[in-house]
């Protein structure tokens, strides 16, 4: 299962929206084995194209080698498909290369109009692809604040 | 001529987990070679059956990109740093 927090959610869906009709991409780091996506990066598309994405070379190196500074993996790796639905591609699978990472995908097609945005996830793992659902939280507690139980 | 190599979490499985390991070479080619004598298969995933550099990873001699620098055939020297890792890409195809 996937747990956002609000404000990454929509960010994800805000930048799949202003790249449209071109593809999206980002990633969301968070500290290594935690599971938590909190930090927004988004990547621009190198390839500039409505059918493909990838992150530009030069931008790769640095991504990795801040997230390993600050001891980060990538949580999520997102992209936007802009005609067809939210759901990995061949290529999607094949380019796939994280396997503890969260693939997002947001379909900005146009039939996915108004407030219903097309918001899924996947584990990409040796060539399988394995849809989860999605939690969507208002925030993430710091992790190094313990404030206890919250009712929500 | 001793080579740090970074690794990237996918290929780890090859070298015990290890993200750094040192290798030898003058060139990329050569590295991946003496890389695959400690770390059998490991140049299998990074090479494709024609030879040529696989598509899906990228790699680095310190911060430049060798396909921008003759690709297998970019030199080597001691102390260099290389860096594997994967291409993020995809597509609606």
């Amino acid at each position: 299962m996937l747990t956002i927090d609000r404000a990454t959610y929509d960010r994800i869906v805000a930048h799949a929206r202003r790249d449209h009709p071109d593809e999206a991409c980002g990633v969301v780091a968070g500290p290594e084995g935690s599971d938590r996506p909190e930090r927004f990066i988004p990547m621009l598309n190198a390839a500039r194209s409505p059918t493909f994405y990838e992150f530009d070379s030069a931008d790769l190196l640095a991504l990795y080698k801040d997230m390993d500074a600050r001891d980060e993996e990538p949580v999520i790796v997102y992209h936007s498909h802009t005609a067809t639905e939210a759901y990995p591609s061949r290529t999607d699978v094949s380019f796939a290369s994280e396997p503890q990472a969260h693939y997002v995908l947001v379909s900005t097609r146009e039939d996915q109009a108004g407030d219903t945005e097309e918001f899924r996830s996947y584990r990409i793992v040796d060539g399988v692809i394995t849809e989860e659902p999605v939690t969507v939280v208002p925030f993430y507690a710091p992790a190094n604040l313990d404030i206890g139980a919250v009712d929500t | 001529m001793a080579i740090e190599v970074k690794i990237p979490t996918i290929l780890r499985t090859y070298t015990g987990g290890a993200k750094t390991v040192s290798a030898e070479g003058t060139d990329i080619e050569s590295l991946f070679k003496s890389l695959d004598v400690d770390h059998p298969g490991l140049r299998g995933r990074l090479i494709m059956e024609d030879g040529s550099l696989h598509r899906f990873v990228n790699v680095y001699v310190n911060d430049e990109d060798v396909r921008f620098t003759g690709s297998l055939a970019s030199p080597l020297k001691d102390g260099d740093s290389v860096t594997i890792l994967p291409a993020v890409a995809g597509g609606a195809r």
